[in-house]
């Protein structure tokens, strides 16, 4: 595999994570993760969406034309979500009762879309795939972990085992509720930025771009206008400071003659 | 020199001064609730829940900003307070680490992680009281049914507190709700107890009535209404005394952090407080709905404000103000 690719992936699933630091996809993050094995049936479903339609996108980028360009997108969503709803239904019908109408919402998830905007209709099948790993992945370990977090405290098991209730723990039963979601995603998205983890927006002290002015792996155009304004504003520092040493050296200069 | 423009009002409230006036005004109904649960057995309980939410609320704070580095601002006792007010919301058979569950998220989450004091966009012990309801709901509804003797621990029968009685459509005993010997949570069973804190805080110009007196009234206005009743005094009555209304009112709506501050925006606050407690109460699942219409008023404060904000003298009203 290319390095740029295995980069691709990593990106998805640490720095540009789509739940802790793009916050895409946020109903199914809030709606289904009240269990551990919903986040991540959750998850792994809109992985494989994501792979499938970022190589089908990309595959036919230069086919589609630009003004309906979102028509097309979500017409081959669809299909793809259309078969993994019916794969679910006949091997894991718990699950499938489990997400229930989270599944077909898979369409209109903005992942998926924004992916295929910023990503696959810009890039090759292989980088496409890459990156729809990356990001399926990364949004499976976000549901997951939340998920986990949400299933230990608010029901005292994890993926469905007894840990702590047999030990007389009384659950806080908030948080599989629908407040518990946001409790607990803003706590992990808390922590993310804490322990400054490798993200997009975790930027190293005196930047003035939320991005950092870092353009690997980001394609939309306001990236580029802001690379292009930290280039400038470098370039104006630079200037004053060649212009400050100027006007010392001149003022010396003065003094000499005098 | 730090000259600020005028007018120059003086005044010698501080944030402690207040809050003191609150912890006392908070001490009869406490007092009260005590008495009146010993009697059921719990009185001992009942304490060590108002012990507990006072500390738990106090080192809560005094932790989370020796951690974060800010200043310590226990001393202006507003952590006391809502330690006060989340006890008196908390039924007397509750276990003591549900109550001190409920003091670090009062102060953790409702308030610090906000900005603390001033800055916390809803009362922070109902917010903790709703938490507690939704995750704990049988403890909290746990109300110590009425017998002489003694305890016979946690597990004792829960009985049904007046408000629930009249939901269920039995008759209910004014005199003995006004007093407050009937059960319900450690304060908010006595309205004689509240009312003399209430005037005790009127008296010091900590609370104007405004709030309390709109909210009380427009329940009543829809009581009569909507209660299926028409003019029946008896079931009016009941509505008042009944659950947390009084406390609410006097206690809880009337939060400074979590008020509007305009005239007119604390009568359409204790408005929109009066229809939002009769819709729970009459139309909704459970018998009593005071906490959830407080802290949802709560979140439409800074929206009152902005359509209330008085004109200032010599300015034209700004029409598109933005």
């Amino acid at each position: 595999m290319k390095e740029s690719n295995f980069k691709y992936i990593i990106n998805g699933l640490i720095k540009e994570n789509p739940t802790f630091v793009l916050m895409l996809g946020m109903c199914p993050t809030m709606a289904v993760t009240t269990a551990a094995m919903n986040g991540l049936g959750m998850g792994l479903s809109t992985t494989v969406v994501l792979i499938l339609s970022n190589m089908m996108i990309s595959a036919l980028r230069k086919v589609i034309p630009d003004t309906v360009r979102m028509p097309a997108y979500i017409v081959v969503v669809a299909s793809f979500v259309t078969i993994v709803q019916f794969l679910l239904q006949a091997f894991v019908p718990s699950l499938y009762a489990a997400l229930g109408l989270y599944i077909p919402l898979i369409v209109v998830n903005c992942i998926i879309l924004g992916r295929a905007e910023s990503f696959a209709s810009k890039n090759g099948v292989i980088a496409s795939m890459c990156d729809g790993i990356g990001m399926g992945l990364g949004f499976t370990v976000a549901l997951t972990l939340i998920a986990m977090v949400r299933e230990f405290f608010g029901t005292g098991t994890i993926f469905g085992v007894d840990v702590i209730k047999h030990l007389g723990y009384e659950p806080i039963s908030i948080l599989v509720l629908a407040p518990g979601a946001f409790l607990v995603l803003s706590v992990l998205t808390a922590l993310q930025n804490k322990l400054k983890a490798p993200s997009a927006t975790n930027v190293p002290k005196g930047d003035a771009i939320a991005c950092g002015g870092n353009c690997f792996s980001c394609a939309d155009s306001g990236c580029a206008s802001n690379h292009k304004k930290l280039a400038d504003a470098k370039e104006a520092a630079k200037a004053a400071k060649e212009a400050e040493k100027a006007a010392k050296a001149a003022e010396a200069e003065a003094q000499k003659t005098e | 020199m730090n000259v600020s423009a005028a007018p120059h009002v003086r005044s010698n409230d501080t944030t402690a001064s207040i809050m003191r006036d609150v912890a006392i005004a908070l001490a009869p109904t406490l007092i009260f609730g005590i008495w009146n649960f010993n009697r059921y057995g719990y009185g001992l309980n009942a304490f060590l829940l108002i012990v507990v939410c006072v500390l738990f609320c106090v080192a809560t704070e005094y932790v989370y900003e020796k951690l974060m580095k800010k200043p310590i601002t226990i001393g202006d006792l507003s952590a006391t307070v809502t330690g006060l007010i989340l006890a008196l919301n908390l039924p007397a058979t509750l276990p003591l680490w549900i109550a001190a569950l409920g003091s670090i998220f009062a102060i953790l989450v409702v308030k610090m992680v906000y900005g603390g004091l001033g800055q916390n966009f809803m009362n922070p012990a109902l917010g903790a009281r709703c938490f507690l309801v939704i995750s704990f709901a049988a403890r909290m509804t746990a109300f110590p049914a009425e017998f002489a003797g003694v305890s016979t621990g946690v597990d004792t029968v829960a009985t049904a507190t007046p408000l629930t009685a009249l939901k269920a459509g039995a008759t209910v005993d004014i005199t003995k709700m006004f007093i407050g010997t009937t059960s319900g949570t450690i304060g908010e069973t006595s309205v004689v107890a509240i009312l003399i804190g209430a005037i005790y805080l009127v008296a010091r110009k900590v609370i104007s009535l405004r709030i309390p007196a709109s909210y009380i009234i427009t329940l009543v206005v829809f009581v009569i209404l909507f209660g299926g009743k028409g003019f029946d005094v008896n079931f009016i009555l009941a509505h008042i005394c009944g659950g947390g209304l009084i406390a609410g009112a006097f206690f809880m709506a009337t939060d400074y952090v979590t008020s509007p501050i305009t005239p007119l925006g604390q009568i359409v606050f204790g408005i929109i407080l009066g229809i939002l407690t009769g819709i729970f109460r009459l139309f909704g699942g459970s018998a009593e709905g005071v906490s959830y219409a407080i802290i949802i008023t709560n979140l439409l404060v800074p929206l009152i404000e902005r359509f209330t904000m008085p004109k200032a003298f010599g300015k034209e009203a700004v029409k598109n103000e933005k």
